[in-house]
């Protein structure tokens, strides 16, 4: 069944979109990650304009995102004076990335940034998830068990130090913040939670016990995305509401399944899955970058140079 | 002094041999709905005259032409090993949408001076005059426009789509595809002798998204602080019920 989607003024699939969110959806469930660093790309190889597709799957993550800040709440595993913070930061990273986004899209360089953005930051978390998790394997089967390592690096250095109780931390706030705002600028361009990024950044940076690590992500995702789908909303007219919906019914019913097929599998095995698709990704977007394209020439919105 | 006798009786004849074109269109107007999988349309008409057919054989030229806006191409160059938009020229006026359909090869109908007056061929269509001076072969990123877009059936050059009975009654189907914008089609009829135009007849088509799709559409132009919001409601809604329905599935079965 065809539909004509109304911002971005193309007519898809409905059973594409769906089966898309759906398999989106069934990693994100089995991995626990929010998908939209797979999604957006999809969404770019089906002929989705980027400029829609980006903001489109900011508004998908804030959904996908509010039912499992819920339950996060429910069980209290959410810090919320550090979701504030980083949420701050977010806040302004997000400002500053559209600001970019729509300066390089003047430019006619949005597809390239966002590209080159994701080929970055695909190949370097799948990479060190890759050998994070041979790494674990190995050990696993020889035996050994890692000492956990008690950090003391220059991070507790700073000033403007702060409490939080919830993660039972006494830290300066400037690296959360910094977190926060890195994470937001990649949300606006990228189209994506940053919840890939910033929760290793919780982990190994900022030193917070991992069972609030989720749900505080979750907490300052869905306000950093609601942030940046209002702000493509109203300044590039991108978000397409029947994209977002279509896409998120099917990731929802996905998500349920995969969360199914995670719990039947050990978490190194499942790392490593993740990390081979985050590299397939990476590579297969690489490759149109580097290979000769078979139209050199494209249309684009006047009034750019 | 007899040439000018012979002009003058033919300028005096031509009120009486003018072709008109009596126009019929299976629909003015192509509804955007949200299951929209493209349109077609069925120009057809008669030729009304009040002499005699002249000798020359009559052919019919029509042309739909979506709205015009400027746009820019972009040319793609090897940068440090990997493609990047480089050149760029502004075209003043390009068509979204244009089909021309002719009851035989163009150039055989048309000649170029009127297809310059007319601006009938796809061509010509697109205007396009200031490239910058540092971009030597601006045609080739006209071509380029041309060729994507008969590519996804936004350009057509349909020659010999017109069918022409008795010289009188005419007739094409113009194929619109699925990603039609909205606006108003002009549709012309063009009459021609030897390849002079001796007879023009111009319509619209009204392209318009219906129901859910328009309001969709002009909520998010008009008030995109409300559609924001609104698409952030309907999101959260539709995640948040879908996996409630999906828990409460889970508990009963």
């Amino acid at each position: 069944m065809q539909i004509y989607l109304p911002i971005a003024e193309v007519s898809v699939n409905a059973f594409l979109l769906l089966g898309l969110g759906g398999m989106v959806g069934v990693l994100s469930g089995m991995f626990g990650v929010g998908g939209g660093f797979l999604m957006t790309p999809l969404l770019f190889f089906i002929g989705i304009p980027p400029a829609v597709a980006v903001a489109t799957e900011a508004n998908q993550i804030v959904a996908s995102s509010f039912s499992g800040v819920l339950a996060h709440l429910r069980r209290k595993t959410v810090d919320l004076r550090m979701g504030t913070v980083l949420l701050i930061g977010g806040l302004i990273g997000a400002g500053i990335g559209v600001v970019v986004f729509n300066y390089l899209k003047s430019m006619g360089q949005v597809d390239l940034l966002v590209k080159l953005c994701y080929v970055l930051f695909l190949g370097v978390i799948g990479g060190m998830m890759f050998f994070e998790s041979l790494r674990a394997i190995r050990q696993t089967r020889s035996g050994k068990v890692v000492a956990k390592r008690k950090k003391h690096n220059w991070i507790h250095g700073l000033p403007f130090k702060m409490r939080f109780r919830t993660s039972g931390l006494y830290i300066s706030v400037i690296p959360p913040v910094l977190v926060g705002i890195s994470v937001g600028i990649l949300a606006a361009i990228m189209g994506v939670g940053g919840g890939f990024i910033m929760v290793p950044a919780m982990i190994y940076l900022l030193g917070m016990p991992t069972k609030v690590v989720v749900g505080t992500s979750l907490f300052q995702i869905i306000f950093v995305t609601a942030f940046t789908t209002m702000l493509h909303a109203t300044t590039n007219f991108t978000v397409d509401v029947a994209l977002a919906v279509l896409l998120l019914i099917g990731g929802v019913i996905g998500a349920q399944i995969g969360t199914q097929i995670g719990t039947k599998m050990k978490a190194e095995q499942l790392r490593i899955l993740l990390a081979m698709m985050v590299l397939a990704v990476c590579f297969k977007l690489a490759f149109d970058l580097l290979l000769q394209p078979s139209e050199l020439y494209s249309i684009g919105a006047a009034g750019g140079h | 002094m007899l040439r000018r006798l012979a002009l003058l009786i033919c300028l005096m004849a031509l009120p009486a041999t003018a072709e008109e074109v009596v126009l019929g269109l299976s629909s003015d107007k192509v509804r955007i709905t949200a299951t929209f999988e493209g349109s077609e349309v069925l120009v057809f008409g008669a030729v009304k005259r009040e002499a005699a057919i002249p000798d020359e054989p009559l052919d019919v030229i029509v042309t739909i032409a979506g709205p015009s806006m400027p746009l820019t191409m972009r040319r793609k160059e090897r940068v440090l090993g990997i493609w990047v938009n480089t050149d760029a020229v502004e075209i003043d006026e390009a068509p979204s949408f244009y089909a021309v359909a002719t009851t035989r090869p163009l150039e055989q109908v048309l000649s170029n001076v009127e297809d310059l007056r007319h601006r009938v061929s796809i061509n010509r269509a697109i205007r396009s005059v200031g490239a910058p001076a540092e971009v030597a072969d601006a045609q080739t990123f006209t071509d380029a426009l041309i060729r994507i877009r008969k590519k996804n059936q936004s350009y057509q050059m349909l020659e010999g789509a017109v069918a022409l009975d008795e010289q009188t009654l005419f007739r094409t189907a113009i194929e619109l595809p699925a990603n039609l914008t909205e606006g108003s089609y002009q549709t012309r009829i063009l009459l021609t002798r030897g390849g002079e135009v001796v007879s023009q007849f111009e319509t619209a088509i009204e392209v318009r998204k219906v129901g859910l799709e328009r309001w969709i559409y002009t909520l998010s132009r008009e008030q995109p602080m409300i559609y924001g919001l609104m698409s952030l409601a309907i999101a959260i809604a539709a995640g948040w019920g879908a996996s409630a329905a999906f828990r409460m599935m889970r508990q009963n079965g």
